[in-house]
């Protein structure tokens, strides 16, 4: 055996490795679901169940965390939405000074740790007489998901052609016209997909909305507060349901991506952009 | 500034763009963050004496952590794990990545690629959760060694800090993978047959060539991998025990147990400055700028 033959068998043993790791624990936690035990584990197996389901269904406290969970995540992506698009025109538009300083300060909110962002909001919307809650929650969220919007739009318009815009211009549209027949059609992809991420990022944030939410409970931090009192494999449930949810997203994201990228004849760059996403 | 929005977007949508842009970095970025920092540097007051002969500033809060050897011991603690975490993420993804980036065929690699988005999607909690339910006395880690014979009686993985840390490269792994494979995959593959064809080993094309170029790459993961373990409070709560724990704990207990929140911000601010200066040392240490990072 040459060494790079067992080079390239240590790499596959590698790869396969790093996916049980990555998997393992996820596929663990979805068995526990059907098992009947009090405690969520699957040693040993007390026997398949599906009681557990029912006994999420029926409970009224993780209902109403959903319904405030979907509440603020909408309300983030109504005002995170315009806010990121707004601020990626200014970027690919505005040349000159303090345009670095802008980029950074667009930036900091994603290299700021989501319970600072969180501990800053309370206290300052507390100074003007706002307390915690579904709103300021949007607020707080609202600060740093606009970052990924902004990232996520940015890379779309790096690709955009100026051009069609003069072309417009010299036909004698307007700059309103120009901008609702050009220019947003084209970023139209970016936007939705950037929608589909600020929902998701909004769903599952726990750092950031543990300070601000108040009184209020959301989806994630029911899930972690029953983890740590009155945990039953009726989590389990919730996690293999909000798990198949995701792969479900996933996979239409992935497949309306690949599309368009066959579409635009453009491949691998658009990578970036999914992946900008979810830093 | 608005002369050139407005000669491309018209005065109205111009207005429109520079009214969001203003919301969002002065009402949600800067004035929080610069209140934060005064109330760090105010004492706790009842109500009653703010604005009065009491209010003013002081370094107070700030010497609290300098005068508790608990809270320093956990401030450090929380330091080192993290870089701990960071080393272990670049270590795990770094062979990955470059499999990703420069072995595997477009199709393997596609696959991989969605094999590894599907896990970064979903939860943090539940990821953590997940480790959880292995880690725990009765759980299945525990379970499998026993009766392998490895081990006579059940470990305790939660009480001490290593659950944690576990659940925190797992949690975290995906924020290192994806910036190092974006910036491998950039380099031209010609470098790579080139430095072979010269005679260079692997190690030395690894260390002369692709990591050099990787460069901008690592600096990210490493700065997203050490601010997401620092800045946790999911992790150390879930897979923590009370005796291990971490600095963001704190700070939550200032907040909502002690009521002292000018005591909370100033430890807060202490947390945001310890994850600036890694940035910085980050940014020096790569030789990389803003520009490169989050691209």
């Amino acid at each position: 055996m040459s060494s790079h033959s067992i080079l390239k068998w240590g790499i596959r043993f590698y790869i396969t490795l790093f996916f049980l790791y990555l998997f393992t624990p996820l596929i663990i936690m979805s068995a526990a679901t059907f098992n009947d035990s009090r405690f969520p584990t699957i040693s040993p197996w007390r026997g398949t169940t599906l009681k557990w389901f029912e006994e999420l269904w029926q409970d009224s406290g993780m209902w109403q965390a959903l319904g405030n969970s979907a509440i603020i995540a909408a309300g983030v992506l109504l005002i995170a939405v315009p806010i990121g698009v707004a601020c990626a025109l200014f970027l690919s538009t505005y040349r000159g000074n303090g345009k670095n300083f802008l980029y950074g300060l667009m930036l900091s909110p994603l290299l700021t740790p989501g319970v600072i962002i969180g501990i800053s909001t309370l206290i300052f919307w507390r100074s003007l007489g706002v307390s915690g809650g579904i709103y300021l929650t949007m607020i707080a969220q609202t600060t740093f998901i606009a970052a990924y919007v902004m990232l996520m739009i940015l890379a779309r318009l790096q690709r955009f052609d100026r051009t069609l815009e003069n072309a417009a211009f010299s036909l004698g549209a307007s700059h309103f016209q120009v901008f609702r027949r050009i220019l947003l059609p084209y970023l139209m992809p970016a936007i939705l997909s950037a929608a589909v991420i600020a929902f998701l990022q909004s769903f599952e944030n726990y750092n950031t909305t543990l300070f601000v939410k108040g009184h209020d409970t959301t989806l994630t931090i029911y899930i972690a507060s029953k983890v740590r009192t009155g945990l039953t494999p009726a989590v389990n449930a919730l996690g293999l349901i909000l798990i198949l949810i995701t792969i479900l997203f996933a996979a239409a994201y992935e497949v309306k991506r690949r599309h368009e990228a066959r579409q635009a004849q453009i491949n691998p760059e658009t990578d970036s952009e999914s992946i900008a996403g979810k830093q | 500034m608005f002369k050139q929005l407005s000669e491309r977007f018209g005065p109205w949508v111009s207005l429109g763009i520079f009214l969001l842009m203003f919301l969002w970095l002065v009402m949600l970025v800067i004035l929080p963050q610069i209140l934060m920092i005064d109330y760090s540097l105010r004492p706790n007051l009842p109500p009653s004496q703010i604005g009065g002969p009491d209010d003013q500033y002081t370094l107070k809060n700030y010497a609290t952590l300098a005068n508790n050897a608990i809270h320093q011991s956990i401030f450090f603690k929380t330091i080192w794990s993290s870089v701990l975490v960071t080393v272990c993420t670049l270590v795990v993804c770094y062979p990955l990545a470059y499999y990703l980036a420069k072995v595997a065929t477009p199709r393997q690699a596609a696959l991989c690629v969605l094999l590894l988005i599907i896990p970064f999607w979903i939860n943090e909690i539940l990821r953590t959760f997940s480790w959880f339910i292995i880690l725990s006395y009765r759980g299945p880690l525990n379970a499998l060694l026993l009766s392998l014979g490895f081990i006579d009686r059940p470990i305790r993985f939660l009480s001490g800090d290593g659950g944690v840390i576990v659940g925190m490269v797992y949690a975290y792994i995906l924020f290192m993978i994806f910036p190092l494979y974006n910036a491998i995959e950039s380099l031209d593959s010609n470098q790579i047959k080139a430095a072979r064809n010269l005679g260079s080993g692997w190690i030395r094309t690894h260390y002369r060539i692709i990591i050099p170029h990787a460069k901008p790459g690592i600096a990210t993961g490493c700065i997203m991998v050490f601010m997401l373990s620092a800045g946790s409070y999911a992790v150390p709560a879930l897979l923590g025990s009370p005796g291990s724990r971490w600095f963001t704990q704190i700070i939550y207990n200032w907040f909502f147990e002690g009521g002292d929140w000018n005591q909370g911000a100033a430890y807060a601010f202490i947390l945001l400055l310890l994850c600036i200066g890694f940035i910085v040392l980050m940014m020096r240490l790569f030789k990389v700028g803003l520009g490169d990072i989050a691209r």
